[in-house]
């Protein structure tokens, strides 16, 4: 994002907000808690919030439910009734259909590899501008953050046209390199400001000790930040699980395509068979939900930070 | 700054570290973007050279209906990603922080938020099957309509009239937990003092919501709506798992209009001028966006 003029918003917003909630604020919280422990209308705004989020778990609820019915049950007593058996039969049809275990491998191989390799060039790239502070280094955050608010659309042909050109159209290595590309730039822009940050004092002891550069990066910079690193990898790894545009230009054998792209396509060839539909639906949301189970803090925090996305 | 001060051979020593990226930022990035707007100035089919044409494509685009009719449904498409989500994620952010936490203790108010954040970290194309599944004709919603006597409910997705209100929905419903977490935690920032002062004189949760938490959290609604508004002018993954721009071109937006040009009708030129021009909107609009914010706060 291209939020980059003399106010630099994301640093105002972000700041503040990445130290976490002030202790003090908790103990204050807690006094005046209180105080408000009476009342029947904080029992009606509680329902009134739990009854909404509810409505919006909603769908995941239906999902659930109606995966693991059979189609006579579906059909004979709807959608919202629950289950009054447990069948996997569409589960596991449409798991062996769409090869699913093929699919998770290829989704785990390029957001891993994504994140990984996302996190490397973002690494190398911040390393030289927060700490190098070489010449030109706003001019090229600039760029950097301009060039993630260019469409996709933007770059996609010329994109497919030289994937087809080298001979790595239709391959994961081509989704793996582009996504990398792509999420380094905001990895660059993020761990740019931590670095340009980082202790001189620290770097200076390394250079008298007769650190070099590399060594300087590998075992001074590098353990410091890693908790940085580790928040960067998770992103990139959700971000490319959840990409759609790119692998769906990108993969179209069966073989390389990734568990988003498949469940994105399937639409019409199973809207006969409401009940393989739920079951798409849930084997989608399963790991969405897993992921958000372990991450939720990352993922949380990476929102507050990719608002600057 | 706070960085010892480099000579300029040691700052040249670092240049080479920038080296991965450079080349993957050019490659990925640059060459592609020069090459599209090339593109959008020659009628290409993708196959064969490329022809010449000058601002054809433009000239194509400035009258072509569906082009206008496509940045027109953009409009609905802030709506609903960027204007209705923020301020409701206002209001419940609010609600969960200063109203509820206070009352019931910051587990309620962090589990009302993870059921509120879950669809943002759902997969657009799984968000898109869940909500065809439950919006098709036979669907979850219209069983439940014609069980409570509605007898002939609509095709939610697949009615010209529908389609456009369907799609929001459920961009609604994604979008909503982006904001609300991101305020929750802009609120964690106010100090509680504003609101215990404004209490003590009376101020009732509205009013303080209107006076000190609205004012307060400026820079993130900000952020907000600007990251939402560019993400609403690119959207594609939600109308292509939802309705494919259909039905006719009742939700056709700029980015699926080229990506059907580049992959549909083998129309690269023009498809090409398009992206280009949705390109400059999104950066146009982000300048004016910052702009306007460093002017409020320079005042």
């Amino acid at each position: 994002m291209a939020l980059t003029t003399k106010v630099a918003p994301p640093a105002t917003a972000a700041r503040p907000r990445r130290r976490g909630r002030r202790p003090g604020a908790a103990t204050d919280r807690a006094g005046s808690a209180s105080r408000h422990r009476r009342g029947i209308t904080r029992w009606i705004v509680l329902t009134l919030l739990v009854v909404t989020m509810l409505v919006t778990l909603f769908p995941f609820f239906m999902a659930a439910i109606n995966a693991i019915k059979t189609v006579g049950d579906y059909t004979a007593h709807g959608p919202l009734a629950l289950p009054r058996s447990f069948d996997l039969t569409a589960i596991k049809d449409f798991w062996r259909n769409v090869d699913y275990t093929n699919k998770l491998f290829n989704s785990i191989l390029i957001s891993g590899s994504v994140a990984v390799l996302g996190t490397a060039i973002s690494l190398l790239n911040a390393y030289a501008l927060g700490i190098g502070r070489i010449k030109a280094r706003k001019a090229l955050l600039v760029t950097l953050l301009l060039a993630t608010t260019i469409p996709q659309e933007a770059l996609i042909y010329p994109l497919y046209y030289l994937a087809k050109a080298v001979d790595l159209y239709d391959t994961r290595l081509v989704v793996i390199i582009i996504s990398s590309v792509m999420s380094s730039a905001f990895g660059t822009y993020l761990l740019a400001s931590v670095l340009s940050t980082f202790p001189p004092e620290i770097l200076e002891a390394a250079r008298i000790d007769g650190a070099g550069r590399w060594q300087v990066l590998r075992h001074v910079v590098v353990p410091v930040i890693r908790p940085t690193l580790a928040v960067l990898m998770t992103l990139f790894f959700i971000w490319t699980w959840n990409d759609f545009f790119l692998p769906l230009i990108m993969l179209v054998s069966n073989d390389n395509q990734t568990a988003s792209v498949a469940l994105g396509s399937l639409q019409g060839q199973y809207t006969s068979s409401p009940t393989s539909l739920a079951a798409a639906s849930l084997l989608g949301i399963l790991p969405a939900v897993v992921f958000f189970l372990i991450f939720q803090r990352t993922l949380t925090r990476g929102a507050v930070a990719g608002a600057v996305r | 700054m706070s960085t010892a001060p480099l000579s300029h051979a040691a700052r040249k020593g670092y240049l080479r570290y920038l080296a991965p990226g450079a080349l993957g930022f050019a490659v990925v990035v640059l060459v592609p973007f020069v090459m599209n707007i090339a593109i959008s100035f020659t009628a290409w089919s993708g196959i064969g050279t490329p022809t010449f044409t000058g601002l054809d494509n433009y000239q194509r685009l400035i009258h072509d209906e569906m082009f206008w009719s496509a940045f027109a449904h953009s409009i609905w498409f802030i709506v609903a990603m960027a204007i209705v989500p923020t301020a409701l994620a206002l209001v419940l952010a609010a609600g969960l922080f200063d109203y509820l936490e206070p009352r019931f203790g910051p587990r309620v108010s962090s589990a009302l938020r993870a059921g509120f954040y879950l669809p943002q970290v759902l997969p657009v194309a799984v968000a898109g099957i869940v909500w065809s599944w439950i919006l098709t004709p036979y669907g979850a919603l219209n069983g439940v309509l014609q069980k409570v006597g509605i007898a002939d409910p609509p095709n939610w997705l697949g009615d010209t009239s529908w389609a456009m209100p369907s799609v929001m929905l459920v961009l609604v419903w994604m979008q909503l937990g982006y904001g609300l977490v991101i305020f929750m935690a802009g609120m964690a920032r106010i100090d509680p003092q504003f609101h215990e002062a404004a209490e003590l004189d009376g101020a009732s949760w509205l009013t303080r919501f209107r006076h000190v938490t609205v004012p307060q959290m400026r820079p993130e609604i900000f952020v907000v709506l600007l990251t939402t508004t560019i993400a609403a002018l690119k959207v594609f993954g939600p109308v292509f798992v939802l309705t494919k721009g259909g039905p006719g071109d009742a939700t056709n937006v700029p980015s699926y209009y080229s990506y059907s040009n580049f992959f549909g009708n083998l129309q690269v030129g023009y498809g090409s001028a398009i992206a280009t021009a949705l390109t400059v909107v999104v950066i146009a609009l982000t300048v004016v966006f910052i702009k306007i914010q460093s002017k409020a706060e320079g005042a």
